[in-house]
């Protein structure tokens, strides 16, 4: 595996926000997550459950609902405005008072035509869905009270809205209420407590389902608007309801990080009349469950600790395969660090801050398995503060230190940075007009110059020298996807520069030419991560679904090993990694070498040795080390993978053959979030 | 040696009561439950065991009511047979030969004429695995019914009867075993399997252990060994089934029970505390907590009103719609190991060892009843998993059952052991034991043994007590030194030794006039009147482990056994050892009424029984493999009446009858034929009336009432004529045989003469009946013309009957008939003045 010094750095403070909403296009199988800072994510279910897209956050734009209409996303929150966003440009398309004060909720009807939200002052408001806006239609019937949860009938005739005790069944084509159903508060000492219906589903068969802050789940008849049941599900708040497509499944998300499962079941083997059941709960959060989503075979569900779970429901899907195994996903798919290498800088991006730090340095000299001792201990350089309401959406350190830039939805910025005895930093005034915004940043490995995609997947170049930055050019793919660029990478011989978008292809450019060089043939996987072998020039790209593929950009084909890569196939236990590749590296000392990593692992791929046998064990580490010198080139294979940092933010050597690993341990991270409700254990 | 075929070890007295499931009878009035080789029915207000079904001949594993009579009732037994009994009187209708140790019983109303039994499978005997059987029952009208038509229904069930039930009347079976659950529908004849991983991360054990499927919808709940309970639905899809989980109980839920209804579900387990859930709203449940100890069972009544929970402790407990405890049935507690001897309380006749912990009980083996618990060590029990206690290690009594000798001790890590020599004197005016003395360390180690002896010269009891400091005391009642008003007390009288070698057991001859004491392989004999060593008996190599003086004619002999198999009889006349045989000995002891000794005898496994004279070579008795593994504690109980039974190999069990535990403590007796015999008609005598339990009560009450209702039938319809059965002519009829009859025709006419009312005898008593009746309508109808016409020829006739009336009651003054004849007019002319408008 070869021997590195590792800077293990631990200071990278990242700390991901809460879920506050979440809404699933069944027919794309993509989900929106809205986070608590305003930013949206989305994540292709289908494609291995990869974050394709980010939209960064704003300061004071909390979401706290999404909506799907068709392919359109639309949020509302509780600054009391609508957003459409746009996701081809990942950013707000625009946005839309509602003047009714903060907006609890926001849903659509089935046919798409009509955007209901339910407002703090008790109003319900339609909007009319047109093909760029939307425009506001009426109000039903104002009721005392704010308007928290809203669902359609599925025939979009009736409305139900959940408010404070109570629950409203509006006609949508008169708008006036129909029913009044009230809720019960809770038990015992919060009688005079105000009980809350966080969510509410309306059933085809004019059920109404409710989840309120007493820890109900109540079931109503929504014709008599009489109470049928009522499952006491929690001694917190049921803050989250989500009703399966076929409506024979509910799960219930409450505050002790709970999910219960309710499902639609005959009493009896043969009889038709159904009714529901309160059957499994899931355990899997820690803090509050704030959204949830019932796919067809798993429940996802979010919450206060940041971590998106996918649970698949085990009599939807095969057992024991890839698809019936529990995933979470704590870190996003993308890279928040910047490694100049040759100064040995690294920047760290926050939503709304960035900060450079110098790495460590030590004698350098002890056994494997070592800590050393620091001879200069890390320090921070930099904190640079955003300017403006707009979160950061990339950002990018040049190879030499001396560059940075960062952009948000608005602007993209430049700054240039010296270090001397002290650190200055100076903004770089004037910028072609062409670069207004960038998707990814990237510079080039000697600093000359800085790549910048944009609108449909475009990548702008830019010459920097000490004087002045000058737009160079445009580089267009030939394909005209109009999907934004994910990923960017410059070669290390400043010959190459590729670039992915979420259509998942992959382009090459030449940089001395400045002009398309080729286009990787198409993988039905998004990539993950892109890198340039500089001794090779081998393309090398992971892709959601683990699989590697190696371009040789001279020969324009999959090279060799690529090929017997493909044909022998990856091992079993490699395709079942739940978590995705976000960085790939190379070691200059040798060129066969892939240096990779995961959350969980880093692994360098031996292009030099045999691939593992679908039988051979693939964590193969401990017990090559384990035996003597002849055995082990025997039982040694391609993969040899680390587990010894846990939670990898980001793997990369530096140019003094030292490796950073970047940790981010979960418990740190749980340790940071506030304290979750108090829950009676046993024997405590 | 002979073997006697007519003496069998039985179950009988003290068995498990909670050995199955207690079943209560559809009236609620009966408690019927497994206990031995028979099954006992209790009353369920007043605790009392009515009467025991008799006629297996092995363990009773299983009592169920017949689901299409709620009178009668199935038991199955480990002897391969499936009776039907008529509970209420007690009567046997029928015996199902099965052939095979069934170990429990399964029914439902839907399978009329079958029963599905559990039974080991045939095929390999090593592995235990055991197999549902359905039994289709032969329609025939003998007692005695062999049913072969077995048909295999489930592969694999666990034994255990809670893991089986019937769901939705029938519809399906579920059992569970291991951490498999199987449904098997009928109608499809499918069979679906839902097996769970044996643990999951966060250390729960899924291994099922208990089922019960609820009465009306499709869901089954299933206990696990972690304490969770699963409520299972869906689960005619091999794939979509899916169960709920509810947590309550901290270890394994032994026993699950949905109530009648199925709107709640009981369970229970270590715990001791009955938990009730509701159906379909799970986070509501009520609880029942200090039930006193582990629940193994639960059971509830067919209406629902009442239920019943089996414990660790063998009681049940019936509990009044889950709110109160309304009775408690308790049999005879036995813990892990029963560290006093078995003794017998010479006044009560009663059986006495360890019951709760540091408690004796007193149980009645020929009533089969807990009489009471002595409290020895007088202190709180501290229910804690490793807490060392105070424990009774020995007990004696002496012969007039007047003294009770009790050793407790506890034995903490550290700490040197505590023993406390208590004295309990026998008070007759509260009928119990008080404590007389206690004497704390009244050895530096172990009390080894201990006997008591009333010496009859001297009028002073006196015990010794044998420790392993290597000393024996004898401890004597002196009178109290210092103040007069307490008694007397228990002093140190001798302190004996021999070699400094440690004593391991004493005994006194039967007059007390001899102590002997066993120093490892030395007997020394000493005279308790002035404690002097009057000889030494030894049989190297090997220490004694019992000693035993013969009783009565063989008081001459005191037997003892040694480590090293070796049984042997010294002569005390002759000082000298009469004979000796070659026998690994665990036990010896000797009957108190005779002459006979019992010999426990561990040979390859299992026990051999040898019971003996002293003074005659040949065993009166013996039988091979009594039980499986060693026999450390039994004893002779004398009998209330004796058995006269003139076999020669049976005579030793007419005064006294010997009970033994086995090593998995159970309580074993020997029983003869006629003993049986005369049990069953015993049982078969008993007629139950119908609408009062047969109690003590009810024969002191139930007698009187029968007697008052002789007295004044209470209304004439209901006093039929006898039939006509007991008359002379239908006698003859039926009796004398056929060929010596005269013709029939003849007969006819005098049957058809003995079927009428004789005239001559009746038409006198009825005749004034009548004319009372008849007088007193023509009143009632003079009463109603009295106001209209009042027409004097009526009045007379009234006034009558008045006087007719009290003709026939002497006592009446002429005056009182007067008074009375206005009270009746008036009373009745303001009757009919309120009836007339």
């Amino acid at each position: 595996m070869g021997e590195f010094k590792v800077h293990r750095v631990r200071f990278f403070d990242y700390m991901p926000c809460a879920i506050s909403a979440m809404a699933f296009h069944r027919h794309s199988e993509r989900l929106a997550v809205a986070r608590a800072d305003g930013a949206v994510e989305v994540f292709c279910f289908a494609d291995n459950y990869f974050q394709e897209k980010v939209i960064p956050g704003q300061d004071g734009r909390a979401v706290e609902a999404l909506c799907w209409v068709g392919q359109r996303l639309f949020s509302a929150g509780l600054n009391g405005e609508i957003t459409e966003y746009d996701l081809e440009n990942l950013r707000p398309r625009y946005t839309v008072e509602a003047y009714g004060g903060p907006i609890w909720t926001i849903s659509s009807n089935s046919q798409g035509t009509l955007l209901a939200v339910g407002c703090d002052d008790g109003t319900v408001k339609m909007f009319e869905i047109l093909e760029e806006r939307i425009q506001f239609q009426r109000n039903l019937d104002r009721q005392k009270g704010r308007i928290i949860s809203l669902s359609w009938h599925p025939s979009g005739t009736l409305i139900a809205a959940g408010m404070m005790d109570m629950i409203r069944i509006f006609d949508a084509e008169t708008g006036h209420a129909t029913h009044r159903l009230l809720v019960e508060r809770g038990v015992g000492a919060s009688k005079s407590k105000e009980v809350v219906v966080w969510s509410i589903v309306f059933l085809s068969d004019h059920t109404i389902i409710s989840g309120d802050s007493a820890g109900k789940v109540q079931i109503w008849d929504g014709f008599t608007g009489t109470l049928v049941r009522t499952h006491l599900v929690t001694k917190w708040d049921v803050l989250a309801l989500s009703v399966s497509q076929d409506e024979s499944s509910l799960v219930a998300g409450t505050s002790e990080g709970t999910v219960v499962q309710f499902q639609f079941l005959s009493s009896t083997v043969d009889q038709q009349d159904k009714e529901w059941i309160r059957t499994r709960t899931f355990k899997n959060h820690s803090h509050d469950v704030r959204a949830l989503v019932h796919t067809d075979t798993a429940v996802v569900s979010g919450g206060m600790d940041t971590q998106l779970v996918v649970r698949p429901l085990l009599d939807k899907v095969e057992k024991k395969t890839q698809e019936s195994a529990l995933r979470k996903i704590a870190f996003p798919h993308r890279n928040l660090v910047c490694c100049a290498k040759k100064a040995g800088l690294l920047l760290f991006q926050f939503p709304d801050h960035l900060e450079v730090w110098r790495v460590g340095e030590s004698d350098g000299h002890g056994k494997p398995g070592d800590s050393l001792l620091v001879k200069r201990k890390p320090e921070k350089l930099i904190q640079l503060k955003t300017k403006g309401e707009d979160h950061i959406c990339c950002s990018a350190l040049s190879p030499c230190g001396g560059w940075l830039a960062y952009s948000t939805v608005s602007s993209v910025r430049l700054y240039r940075l010296q270090y001397n005895n002290n650190i200055s930093i100076t903004k770089v005034s004037r910028l072609p007009k062409e670069l207004r915004w960038a998707h990814q940043l990237c510079f080039s490995s000697d600093s000359s110059k800085l790549f910048a995609s944009s609108t449909h997947s475009t990548v702008i170049v830019v010459a920097l020298n000490q004087l002045e930055c000058k737009y160079l050019q445009t580089l267009k793919p030939k394909s005209g996807s109009r999907q934004p660029v994910h990923l960017l990478f410059a070669s290390e011989d400043g010959k190459w520069l590729a670039s992915a978008n979420t259509d998942c292809e992959v382009h090459v450019y030449n940089l001395q030419k400045l002009k398309l060089h080729c286009t990787v043939p198409v993988y039905n996987s998004c990539p993950t991560a892109v890198a340039i072998n500089p001794a090779t020039s081998n393309l090398v790209v992971a892709h959601a679904d683990q699989q590697i593929f190696e371009y040789s950009l001279v020969q324009k084909e999959y090279t060799e090993w690529s090929r017997k890569l493909q044909k022998q196939g990856l091992h079993s236990l490699w395709l079942e990694r739940d978590t995705l590749i976000t960085n790939i590296t190379f070691n200059p000392k040798n060129p066969a070498h892939i240096i990779l990593h995961d959350m969980f692992m880093f692994c360098i791929v031996d292009q030099s040795l045999p691939l593992p046998e679908a039988k051979a064990i693939l964590y193969n580490q401990m017990t090559l080390r384990s035996l003597p010198e002849p055995e082990r080139i025997r039982h040694s294979h391609a993969f040899k993978i680390c587990k010894n940092f846990q939670h990898l933010l980001c793997v990369t050597l530096l140019e003094d053959h030292s490796l950073v690993v970047v940790e981010r341990p979960l418990l740190e991270i749980m340790s940071q979030l506030p304290a979750p409700v108090r829950q009676k254990k046993f024997a405590t | 040696m002979v073997e006697h075929g007519d003496i069998r070890v039985v179950h009988r007295g003290g068995s498990k009561i909670n050995f199955r499931e207690p079943v209560i009878t559809s009236d609620s009035r009966f408690l019927l439950c497994a206990s031995g080789e028979c099954v006992k029915v209790f009353s369920s207000s007043t605790e009392e065991c009515i009467h025991d079904l008799r006629g297996h001949t092995d363990l009773v594993t299983g009592v169920l009511l017949k689901p299409s009579n709620h009178l009668q009732v199935y038991s199955c037994s480990a002897d391969g047979t499936v009776r039907l009994w008529d509970f209420t009187d007690g009567i046997l209708i029928k015996t199902y030969v099965i052939g095979y140790p069934i170990y429990s019983i399964h029914a439902s109303a839907k399978h009329e004429g079958v029963i599905f039994v559990v039974t080991a499978t045939v095929s390999d005997k090593r592995t235990e695995s055991f197999q549902l059987v359905a039994v289709h029952l032969p329609q025939s009208g003998d007692q005695l019914v062999e049913a072969r038509e077995l048909s295999a229904v489930l592969s694999n069930v666990s034994s255990n009867p809670a893991a089986i039930d019937f769901g939705r009347g029938g519809e399906y079976i579920a059992s569970a075993s291991g951490l498999l659950l199987e449904v098997f529908f009928f109608k499809k004849q499918k069979a679906y399997r839902f097996s769970l991983k044996e643990d999951n991360k966060k250390g729960g054990k899924n291994t099922f252990m208990c089922i019960s499927c609820h009465p009306k919808d499709d869901c089954i709940a299933t206990g696990h060994e972690d304490g969770k309970i699963r409520l299972w639905r869906n689960f005619n899809h091999q794939k979509e089934y899916t169960y709920t989980t509810l947590h309550w109980h901290h270890n394994a839920v032994s026993s699950l029970c949905f109530t009648p209804e199925g709107t709640n579900l009981l369970s229970g387990g270590i715990e001791s505390v009955l938990v009730q859930w509701r159906y379909n709203q799970e986070s509501q449940k009520d609880f029942l907590p200090r039930l006193g100890a582990a629940i193994t069972h639960i059971s509830v009544s067919p209406d629902g009103e009442l239920f019943c929970t089996s414990h660790s402790d063998n009681k049940i407990t019936i509990i009044q719609s889950c709110v109160k405890v309304s009775a408690v049935i308790q049999g005879l507690v036995k813990g892990e190991n029963v560290k006093t001897d078995l003794m017998v309380d010479p006044r009560s006749k009663s059986l006495v060892l360890n019951g709760k912990p540091g408690h004796l009980q007193f149980y009645s083996l020929q009533r089969d009843k807990l009489l009471y618990n002595l409290d020895i060590v007088q202190q709180e029990f501290i229910h804690e998993l490793g807490l060392q206690q105070f424990e009774v290690v020995n007990a004696a009594f002496d012969a007039s059952g007047s003294w009770l000798a009790t050793v407790e001790e506890r034995k903490q890590k550290d700490t040197e052991l505590e023993l406390n020599l208590k004295l309990w004197a026998f008070d007759e005016q509260t009928q119990s034991f008080v404590l007389n003395t206690t004497i704390s360390a009244p050895h530096e180690d172990r009390i080894t043994d201990m006997c008591l002896c009333h010496a009859d010269e001297s009028q002073t009891t006196v015990l010794v007590s044998t420790s392993k400091d290597g000393h024996f005391k004898a401890w004597q009642l002196a009178a109290a030194a210092h103040t007069e008003d307490e008694g007397p007390s228990w002093m140190c009288d001798f302190v004996g030794a021999y070699h400094s070698m440690v004593p391991q057991c004493c005994c006194f001859s039967a007059d007390g006039s001899l102590l002997a004491v066993s120093f490892q392989e030395v007997v020394t004999v000493w005279s308790p009147a002035s404690w002097e060593l009057l000889t030494t008996l030894s049989q190297p190599p090997g220490a004694i482990r019992n000693l035993c003086f013969g009783r009565l004619s063989c008081s001459k002999y005191l037997l003892g056994t040694t480590a090293n198999n070796l049984l042997c009889c010294w002569n005390l006349l002759t000082c000298s050892l009469e004979w000796s045989t070659s026998m690994d000995v665990s036990l010896l002891l000797a009957d108190p009424i005779s002459e006979n000794m019992a010999a426990f005898c561990c040979q390859a496994g299992a026990t051999d029984l040898f019971l003996f004279k002293p003074s005659e070579p040949r065993p009166l008795f013996s039988q091979k493999a009594v039980c499986s593994g060693k026999v450390t504690r039994a004893v002779f109980a004398p009998r209330e009446e004796m058995l006269e039974s003139c076999e020669e190999s049976s005579q030793w069990l007419n005064r006294s009858q010997l009970y033994f535990l086995t090593q998995y403590m159970d309580l074993m007796t020997f029983t003869t034929k006629a003993e049986e015999d005369r049990l069953m008609a015993a049982s078969k005598q008993l007629v139950i009336d119908d609408t009062v339990a047969m109690t003590p009560f009810y024969l002191l009450l139930g007698k009187h009432r029968q007697h008052e209702n002789q007295v004044t039938p209470s209304d004439p319809s209901a006093e039929r004529e006898p039939l006509p059965q007991g008359s002379v002519a239908i006698k003859e009829l039926l009796q004398t045989p056929a060929h010596v009859l005269p013709s029939t025709s003849f007969l006819c006419s005098m049957f058809v003469r003995s079927l009428l009312i004789s005239v001559t005898d009746t038409s006198a008593e009825s005749k004034p009946a009548e004319e009372e009746m008849e007088s007193e309508k023509e009143e009632e109808d003079s009463e109603g013309e009295m106001e209209t016409s009042s027409s004097r020829p009526t009045q007379q006739t009234s006034v009558g009957v008045g006087v007719t009336e009290s003709a026939d009651s002497p006592a009446l003054t002429k005056a009182q008939v007067r008074e009375l004849r206005r009270v009746r007019k008036l009373d009745h002319s303001w009757i009919t003045g309120l009836l007339d408008p």
